[in-house]
């Protein structure tokens, strides 16, 4: 193994640093001529490993063209990690110019750099394809001599992941000398990370390294139950905020980690309320003002914070080393997500990361404790690669042939030489070929809007420079949701939510956002003005999607403990009781069956499933399940779904349980019913959004202009809609079945799920609700449905609203019956109708509907 | 598919689910906004949205002219998307549509995106008056008026969740027909802009796919509030009820568990 040359080696030992062995390797691999991947626990000195290639070729062979490109998943990790090289380089006098270039970088400079382009450049997948896309990206990138992806365990996979690697593939057509180097945390998975550094797109083309640091001291994990009461249900985990403070309090700094933005808001109400020593607590989510995390951001780095409620907008990030604690809110879901937040806290390699776990009910402090034994035994979870989204292609090819014209056949090799479409087969390229020329629809009549054409020597070029000017306002890959400003009255803007939560609020709501009570007052287009609001009623925005579902691994191992009575002797007390309970009254699930019980409550008979296959898969076989109760005329009402259990009601008792979960169930409808899914309009909102049929932005829109946007959009569901009836084989409808199932494996769960249950399902006839039931019947009411039973609930509901308000309105006589013959005097208004109604006085006038009521 | 009647003016009138309006004792079929060939305007803007959204729409409104037999067809307005929408009308789309207007008087109201009158048989106005009744594109005037323009949709929480769907907007005085064009969006009845043409209030009938699903505009409970974290055992079938009956009022949940069987 080499050693540092000068001036370098001089510089580690100013500091009392030795370089560390995969630092080395990482020359090693560079002198050679490889590309690596360097895997190394949090603290391992890892940005500077993959750097210092750089830095020692640069200052033996001085460049003043563009040598090595950063990318990041952070724009934040990217400024960050420049401040972090300028000292060096400054400090052993290389001279460099080490700069960023972001979404957020000005216009000047970003023309500067055109000019003279920096040593060092570090920026992000997004700001990456748009330098590719530019006409003279052939100048720029020509002399590049190495790539560094940081956190690539976190890009892989992901569609910004795809993006970065069609950008990778082009780099190399540019710059075929450049080498590349992956940063990436522990994984489960090493052999795609290989793939795709690989300029084969392959893991076994042998031209990148694996340089492995050794690991770092495993971190120590605790468990903290709140006082008193263990609370049977709720995700919040409030009940345990008094203990989260004390930690706090007895902490230097920490990070309180928590699963979704709506728990953030309330955690911090709460700790707020208990922080009667005013300790500087912040809160950091994705939907707070820029501006707002940045001064977060900024706080905590300057240690002015004793404390920061987080969700996974923290998950990665620049390094804060001051922070000592790290507290995960709620179960963690996965061993992956909790190991990336544990090792924000103290990030030294030698030291052990100490991190708390605060479960929020009875289930998930089995949820910890198995995660805490996975992290225990090394285990990951973390899912196999999936294919490139064809939506990036398409807005790829658009961006390249913004570039230069380009051959289809050279194009087709090249984009295979990324690891995500090393795959791809010809037709599946040349149908998004034909998508980004003219929409690819089966009935040509776009002939005239085409955005690409062919010429006469078979190459593709851009329309002109309008469409140019289209396609790279619209690169990137992240789609959000429909999201309005949340603004203050005379006073800055807060945030953003999005906007079905604006659309529920009526004048005078109050809501918590950014840690604050605020009354909404008035929908300005694209503004949700508010004012300052009080408690009374206060509502909390949520926001689709943002709770991941529990993994396959941690499911394996929450059976398993639930199985073993001797596991429970590490569980808290009341836990184990609670098991020592259910297996007293009816059974425990079994690892490998299936435990199903069914009990009378309230006139209707109820049955839970102990399937533990994580939400999403229990909400499709709920629909399932309770289509088949329908058919056998057990009148199902309705069903819920947790991360543990599906619980379904029903109006007779279901007997023969074990054709309810026959494994047939998949076959039936399933097609039907997934195409009609919420789910899958939303994977088809973001794959037009991505491929470019629905813009995010359209040229000609200034600042203001973004009111003409919201006009501009059409609901993707209604295009899904019509589509799907004229024709649908569409490149982008493929693309949308083949995203849902391979991107949600829950259908793969479910499979799995009835294969176990066959001949293993075990039936336990109840007189009453199961201990381990309780849990999943306090949530009853949030229930999902898609489909056809949308119409009955929407009937459902109709007849209830008659009923609560007595069919009052101020015109009711002249409303029609439904009944044929009624004659209608047109004069008669506004004399209220009133059905005479036995439980009248015991009957709650509902709020809200009593102010509305005529006088 | 079952119509449901409402009377204006003295006038009875079918509500059909499918989303359009037939007034059996003039036997006139009456739709709003169709905003034919809306696609091929985003294509000519450079988003190529299916070019398929007025065959859908015509074969959407083509067994609805089948099932009632309409001497008349009132098109309230933005029935092509813009003012060169009928000129853009692909062959196939356009003999379709000549085939459905056939033997039939068409009145073509103009509308804000359709000014000019569509080069194809029938008659254009900016309003059309028959018996006690009034057809314009943008309702508020006087008389018993039927109109469009608006796109009315309203959402209603169920248990399941907020169901949302394309709506009319009925009172005494007027009713807002629901956008009928596949690839129209919609307008929150509760809108200031829908409200300001119900003073006193309206009763909305939201499209179903066998029948209208009516609520009083003013009834319309709001959507559930989040509740926070856990519930403890005790509360469980107590004052409170489970956390959420997805956003009913809690005497609507009390209703909705006693018809429970």
């Amino acid at each position: 193994m080499g050693t540092l040359p000068e001036p370098f080696a001089g510089w580690f030992a100013a500091r009392g640093w030795r370089p560390r062995p995969h630092q080395l390797a990482l020359l090693d691999a560079a002198r050679e001529g490889q590309s690596a991947l360097l895997i190394a626990p949090t603290g391992g000195g890892k940005t500077l490993a993959g750097f210092l290639p750089s830095l020692i070729a640069l200052h033996e062979r001085p460049a003043d063209t563009l040598h090595t490109l950063y990318v990041s998943p952070l724009k934040a990790l990217a400024v960050d990690i420049a401040r972090n090289l300028t000292i060096p380089s400054e400090e052993m006098g290389l001279g460099l110019r080490i700069e960023t270039r972001t979404g957020d970088t000005p216009q000047n400079r970003r023309a500067r750099q055109r000019e003279t382009p920096p040593q060092i450049l570090l920026t992000t997948p997004e700001s990456l394809e748009v330098l590719l896309a530019s006409a003279d990206a052939h100048t720029l990138f020509a002399g590049l001599g190495r790539v560094v992806v940081d956190e690539i365990h976190a890009l892989a996979g992901t569609k910004r992941g795809d993006q970065l690697a069609l950008g990778l593939a082009r780099l190399s057509r540019l710059a075929p000398a450049a080498r590349r180097v992956g940063l990436s945390a522990t994984v489960a998975h090493r052999a795609p990370l290989l793939a795709y550094l690989s300029a084969e797109g392959r893991a076994d083309s042998g031209d990148v390294r694996l340089v492995e640091a050794p690991p770092g001291a495993p971190p120590e994990l605790d468990l903290q139950l709140p006082e008193g009461h263990l609370p049977w249900g709720g995700h919040m985990g409030l009940a345990s905020m008094p203990e989260v403070y004390r930690r706090i309090a007895g902490a230097r700094t920490t990070i309180v980690f928590v699963n979704t933005r709506a728990q953030a808001e309330l955690c911090f109400q709460a700790l707020w309320r208990l922080n009667e020593d005013a300790l500087p607590i912040a809160m950091h989510h994705g939907s707070l003002e820029i501006a707002q995390r940045r001064k977060v951001e900024a706080a905590m780095a300057a240690g002015k914070l004793r404390a920061v409620v987080a969700t996974a907008s923290l998950d990665l990030g620049i390094d804060w080393g001051a922070v000592d604690q790290v507290i995960q809110v709620g179960a963690p879901k996965g061993v992956a997500r909790l190991l990336q937040r544990v090792g924000r806290a103290n990030h030294r390699m030698d030291e052990p990361s100490r991190a708390v776990l605060v479960p929020a009910n009875r289930f998930e402090v089995i949820e910890c404790a198995a995660a805490i034994q996975a992290v225990a035994h090394h285990e990951l979870d973390g899912d196999p690669p999936r294919p490139g989204g064809l939506d990036v292609l398409a807005q790829h090819l658009l961006a390249m042939a913004c570039h230069a014209p380009f051959h289809p056949d050279a194009m087709y090799d090249e984009v295979r030489r990324a690891a995500p479409y090393a795959d791809l087969s010809r037709r599946d390229f040349d149908d998004v070929l034909r998508f980004a020329e003219d929409g690819g629809y089966a009935l040509r009549s776009y002939e005239r809007y085409r955005k690409l054409f062919r010429d006469s020597e078979g190459m593709m070029h851009i329309r002109d420079a309008r469409a140019a000017r289209q396609a790279r306002m619209n690169l990137g890959t992240i789609v959000d949701s429909p999201m309005i400003k949340v603004r203050l009255r005379g006073g800055p803007v807060l945030g953003e939510v999005e906007e079905w939560f604006v659309s529920t609020l009526n004048p005078g709501d109050n809501f918590l956002f950014g840690g604050q009570a605020l009354r909404f007052e008035a929908l300005d287009a694209v503004t949700c003005v508010v004012g300052r609001g009080d408690d009374a009623g206060m509502r909390v925005p949520t926001y689709a999607g943002s709770r991941l579902p529990l993994s396959t691994g941690l499911s394996e191992r929450v059976r398993a403990i639930i199985q073993d009575p001797k596991a429970w002797r590490a569980l808290p007390a009341p836990v184990g009781e609670w098991l020592r309970l259910q297996r007293r009254q009816s059974a425990l699930p079994e690892k490998d069956g299936l435990l199903v019980e069914t009990f009378p409550r309230d006139g209707r008979w109820f049955l839970v499933a102990y399937c533990f296959e994580g939400r999403l898969a229990h909400q499709t076989l709920g629909m399932l399940v309770t289509r088949r109760m329908e058919r056998d005329g057990l009148g199902p009402l309705g069903y819920l779904a947790t991360d543990y259990v599906l619980a379904a009601w029903s109006a007779f008792e279901p007997t023969d349980v074990a054709h309810l979960f026959e494994e047939d169930l998949l076959g039936e409808e399933l097609e039907e019913w997934i195409a009609e899914s919420s789910m899958l309009r939303r994977t088809f909102r973001n794959i037009a959004t991505i491929a470019g049929l629905i813009e995010k932005n359209h040229p000609g829109q200034g600042g203001s202009g973004q009111k003409s946007g919201r006009q501009m959009t059409v609901n993707s569901d209604l295009i899904y809609d019509v589509l799907r009836r004229h024709e649908p084989d569409h490149i982008l409808l493929r693309a949308t079945r083949a995203e849902a199932a391979g991107g949600l494996t829950d259908v793969r769960r479910i499979a799995a799920l009835l294969a176990r249950a066959r001949g293993r399902l075990r039936h336990r006839r109840l007189d009453r609700v199961s201990p381990l039931a309780v849990p999943a019947l306090i949530e009853e009411g949030r229930t999902w449905v898609a489909g056809g039973a949308e119409d009955a609930l929407l009937a459902e509901a109709a007849a209830m609203i008659d009923e609560v308000t007595d069919g009052e309105e101020r015109f009711s006589e002249t409303l029609a019956e439904v009944t044929e013959g009624v004659r209608i005097n047109p004069g008669v208004v506004d004399r209220p109708r009133r059905r005479p109604r036995r439980d009248r006085t015991s009957r709650p006038v509902p709020r809200g509907l009593a102010a509305r009521r005529p006088a | 598919m079952i119509a449901a009647p409402f009377h204006l003016g003295g006038e009875r009138l079918m509500l059909d689910p499918a989303g359009a309006l037939f007034w059996p004792a003039r036997r006139t079929l009456v739709v709003a906004d169709l905003h034919l060939e809306k696609a091929s305007a985003y294509a000519a803007r450079g988003q190529l949205l299916p070019p398929y959204d007025t065959r859908d729409t015509l074969e959407r409104l083509a067994p609805i002219l089948r099932r009632y037999r309409p001497a008349r067809l009132v098109a309230l307005g933005d029935s092509f998307h813009d003012r060169d929408g009928h000129a853009r009308l692909p062959g196939p789309d356009r003999a379709l549509l000549l085939r459905l207007l056939d033997g039939m008087e068409t009145v073509w109201v103009l509308g804000n995106h359709d000014p000019v009158p569509p080069d194809l048989p029938g008659t254009a106005t900016e309003n059309f008056a028959e018996g006690p009744l009034v057809f314009r594109h943008q309702g508020g005037g006087d008389g018993h008026e039927l109109s469009g323009h608006f796109h009315p949709k309203a959402t209603v929480p169920t248990r399941g969740g907020p169901v949302c769907r394309p709506c009319f907007v009925a009172s005494p005085q007027r009713v807002l027909l629901p956008a009928f064009g596949s690839l129209t969006g919609g307008l929150d009845a509760r809108d200031a802009a829908i409200a300001a043409l119900f003073p006193r209030g309206a009763r909305l009938f939201l499209l179903g796919r066998e029948r209208l699903h009516s609520v009083p505009l003013a009834a319309l409970p709001r959507p559930r509030a989040l509740v926070p974290d856990s519930v403890p055992l005790q509360q469980f079938g107590g004052a409170g009820g489970p956390p959420a009956a997805a956003g009913l009022p809690a005497a609507v949940r009390a209703t909705a568990a006693s018809r429970r069987p």
